[in-house]
């Protein structure tokens, strides 16, 4: 995961807390989102960034997993095509692994 | 007017093994955070050797003596498919291996910032002189001058005061700062600017002796890389353009540079299809060189897996637009794409502006379109290091998008794909891969009627600039030539003479009615 975005959202979390925080991710790959999901709940397993060894305890979704809470017009002008493309299921599959 | 044409196009690709050891950021930043790194102690052991780049089925498709159809039905690891017979010389381009790079360093240098070490100038300018593309360059005589010694070297290198050039593991060389505290002129800079302008002064000479277009011929240079030269006061004034055609005797031109990170190319050939068109210059050359800091990028995942270092090469093309000669391919101007600012950064929002409304425009559908170009990355670089296969995920995109819109049956998608796309070849090196590497071979597919038309789609991420998050994209089509230069424009002559006629007679009617 992005350097800088590990800042943010160890920043995000330190304000607010991990309660009412999740992280939506929007990652083309299962592999790419499951290290995204990690990085954000157990700490970055690659030691690069900010999140090595911090444990955040953020529960992330991949924006397929929220389709039902999306205004479905929106939904599919922005997401729709991609739906189409990606391989849906082996991404959700991975990104659960981290929640618990 | 009549629409522009794609003249000809010339690719190179210099094997950099050693900068890619020293100068690419990947290890750069690793050494500066761990001088006991486990990475670069392994990495040399990654290395390839000449032979082994040259045969190497991608390169050989970049300097055009396979097609992309031919590396499809070469199976994967291509690292372990050598091209047999492969010669570093090619229908386009060609590629060079490090030695004579760093003395074509030494020639491009205007301000005696290169030394190289007396032996190894001598032996790299018996290799130049005798370089049938480059033995007539400008300023060969420099490897014969100043050459240094291996004390003042080191001495330079050990003091901070120059950027070291690497041949085989031996210290050879160095490119010295060009001002005593000017971050803007550091070695550094200085070192990834020349290493730029070298690499774009080859790709122009290849086009120069591949092709019919003479130095004198060319009036006006667009450089589309993404460096950046000037000093403190105006970082990234420029001009690479001019400071390349020098460099190869285009007395008659000027230019200057275009920047949009990896859309870069697909801007600059937009802006000289119409300089073309509108006959401002005639003949118009869009180039750019190779960057040595994305050199060995993703090489800790390829020494993670076991993969040869494949980020070994430095990339650079040049490519000739001109008015309509009623042959050469023609560049649709009527219907160029562009992702506008308020296009939005989805991947579904930046295709239908990029893809879909430029193809209204034309009366074309998705499907029509024989060849999309669009992120051209070798997905052997690029899938080890979790980044997938970047060409593949453009044509899949570009296929729903399709069905989105009616143009193709969602169970035809991936046939679609497979007839429209291309395996991705070109070195992960930015703004090289950005649809440019597959100009030469459309050029002669649609000469040859393997196909009608392509479409040449650049796209960049302009939040690496952190000034703004805002996506980018540019893309235009180029077709079949009808030979009629007459019909090949959006107006013709007849039409114009329709118009005037009726603005006349407009004009003489209120007339009469007012008086």
């Amino acid at each position: 995961m992005d350097l800088e975005n590990q800042a943010r959202i160890k920043e995000l979390a330190e304000k607010y807390g991990n309660e009412d925080l999740i992280v939506v991710l929007g990652g083309a790959e299962a592999e790419a989102s499951g290290l995204a999901a990690e990085t954000v709940s157990t700490g970055d397993p690659t030691f690069a960034g900010p999140l090595s060894g911090v444990s955040l305890g953020l529960k992330a979704y991949h924006i397929f997993e929220l389709k039902e809470e999306v205004d479905a017009e929106v939904y599919d002008e922005q997401i729709s095509m991609m739906e189409m493309v990606l391989d849906v299921d082996e991404i959700i599959k991975e990104v659960k692994t981290y929640r618990g | 007017m009549s629409f522009p044409v794609v003249k000809g196009a010339a690719y190179a690709l210099i094997q950099a093994t050693d900068m890619l050891l020293h100068h690419g950021t990947t290890q750069t930043s690793e050494l500066r955070k761990n001088q006991a790194s486990e990475h670069l102690e392994k990495l040399p052991g990654h290395l390839r050797s000449f032979q082994d780049a040259v045969s190497y089925p991608p390169n050989q498709v970049y300097i055009g003596n396979l097609s992309p159809d031919d590396l499809k039905e070469i199976p994967r690891p291509w690292f372990q498919a050598p091209v047999a017979g492969a010669s570093r010389n090619g229908k386009y381009g060609e590629i060079m291996p490090e030695d004579e790079f760093l003395g074509l360093m030494k020639i491009v240098d205007a301000f005696d910032l290169v030394v190289l070490e007396e032996e190894f100038q001598a032996g790299v300018k018996e290799k130049i002189a005798g370089h049938p593309v480059l033995k007539d360059i400008k300023d060969l005589d420099k490897l014969s001058k100043n050459p240094g010694n291996m004390e003042e070297i080191s001495r330079l290198v050990d003091g901070h005061l120059a950027q070291p050039m690497y041949f085989q593991g031996k210290l050879v060389g160095c490119v010295k700062k060009a001002h005593e505290f000017d971050e803007a002129l550091s070695d550094h800079v200085m070192f990834e600017n020349l290493v730029g302008k070298a690499s774009a002064v080859f790709a122009l000479k290849l086009l120069l002796a591949k092709t019919n277009l003479k130095a004198e011929e060319v009036e006006y240079i667009i450089e589309c890389s993404e460096e950046a030269c000037g000093d403190m006061n105006q970082r990234g004034g420029g001009n690479f353009a001019k400071s390349i055609g020098e460099m190869c005797g285009c007395i008659n031109a000027t230019g200057s540079d275009t920047r949009s990170f990896c859309a870069g190319p697909a801007h600059a050939l937009v802006e000289a299809a119409a300089l073309a068109q509108a006959g401002i210059y005639k003949n118009v050359v869009v180039l750019a060189g190779g960057a040595s800091a994305k050199l060995g990028m993703n090489s800790k995942d390829h020494v993670k897996k076991g993969l040869p270092a494949l980020e070994d090469m430095l990339g650079a093309f040049a490519i000739h637009i001109a008015e309509n000669d009623g042959e050469s391919p023609i560049i649709r101007t009527d219907g160029v794409g562009r992702h506008k600012i308020g296009s939005g950064a989805s991947p579904q929002a930046v295709m239908t502006a990029i893809v879909a409304d430029p193809l209204d425009k034309l009366g074309y559908k998705i499907p029509d379109i024989d060849r999309y170009s669009a992120e051209m990355q070798n997905p052997e670089i690029t899938e080890p290091a979790g980044a997938g296969d970047v060409p593949m995920a453009n044509y899949k995109m570009i296929g729903a998008l399709a069905v989105k819109r009616g143009e193709l049956e969602k169970a035809d998608l991936m046939k679609a794909v497979g007839a429209f796309g291309m395996p991705g070849f070109a070195p992960t090196q930015g703004h090289i891969p950005s649809g440019v590497p597959f100009i030469g071979h459309a050029c002669d597919m649609i000469r040859a009627g393997k196909i009608s038309r392509a479409m040449i789609i650049g796209k960049g991420s302009l939040f690496l600039g952190r000034l703004t998050n805002l996506f980018d994209g540019v893309s235009f089509v180029i077709e079949k030539n009808s030979g009629n230069i007459k019909e090949e424009s959006g107006i013709s002559k007849e039409e114009i003479r329709i118009m005037i006629g009726e603005a006349m007679r407009e004009f003489a009617q209120r007339f009469r009615n007012e008086s």
